[in-house]
């Protein structure tokens, strides 16, 4: 999963799983039935798992592009300067 | 979000918080709802009234007991308990409570009974201060939700006395 495909992943699982909150809510509450409303959350629990946990090939539409390795070579880290060097000729 | 792992903990956790949520709201929904319960209890008969060896009063009556509760039910009930209480005075006890018979309403359909029945759970009292006492029979009940708050209340029944005389 590339980091936009991670983005989307959590802002629908927010939203699937609000959503079927409030649908779940309103519908329980106008049919009187609390078991209706646990019923609609727990399929819309199970509906957003399926969606946004399992690595779908939607969530990887925007891969990263490496550098080639023979570019990286052409601009190599910057070397450690010896440190200590100074602090013991300091001490000595 | 960048494994399974994550992903699935994340989905729950949220998911766990506004069930939560959810729960506190139906919880909440049952201060809309304004019960009007009403209950009538008759005192049929004194079958006996009797000081006991050990000095205290008992009595045992016939009652009969009719309420209509069905507007204590909201989607968020599970179940009503009641019970019905003799309620008097002593010289010694501002207020002495008796249960007298008590009863689990399951559902709404059950909420409007009539019952005859003798005192489920024996009427004496510490002592011998019965004889022509004037009592109340009070219906108490404990609505109790699926989720949530816990209502109590009660219907307040005034008018009962006791024989002057055992038999």
């Amino acid at each position: 999963m590339d980091w936009q495909g991670q983005k989307l992943a959590e802002q629908l699982m927010q939203i699937l799983l609000l959503a079927f909150a409030v649908v779940a809510f309103a519908t329980g509450y106008i049919l009187g039935s609390f078991q209706m409303m646990i019923l609609i959350y727990a399929g819309g629990v199970v509906l957003t798992t399926l969606v946004t946990v399992p690595n779908w090939p939607f969530f990887n539409r925007h891969p990263l592009k490496w550098l080639e390795p023979n570019e990286a070579e052409k601009h190599p880290k910057p070397q450690q300067q010896p440190v200590n060097s100074k602090k013991k000729s300091a001490k000595k | 979000m960048h494994s399974f792992g994550y992903r699935a903990n994340a989905l729950l956790t949220l998911g766990v918080t506004v069930l939560a949520l959810m729960c506190a709201m139906a919880s909440f929904s049952d201060n809309l709802n304004v019960p009007s319960p009403s209950a009538q209890v008759q005192v049929l008969n004194i079958n006996w009234f009797q000081k006991q060896r050990n000095g205290n009063d008992e009595v045992s009556l016939t009652l009969n007991i009719s309420a209509d509760l069905q507007s204590m039910f909201t989607w968020n009930t599970k179940q009503v308990f009641v019970f019905l209480a003799a309620e008097y005075e002593t010289p010694k006890n501002s207020l002495n409570q008796v249960s007298l018979w008590d009863g689990i309403i399951p559902s709404k359909e059950h909420a409007k009974f009539g019952i005859h029945t003798t005192n489920k759970y024996r009427f004496s009292d510490q002592g011998s201060n019965l004889r022509g006492k004037e009592f109340n029979l009070t219906l108490h009940w404990h609505v109790m939700p699926k989720t949530g708050k816990m209502f109590a209340d009660k219907i307040v029944m005034t008018g009962y006395r006791l024989p002057e005389e055992y038999r």
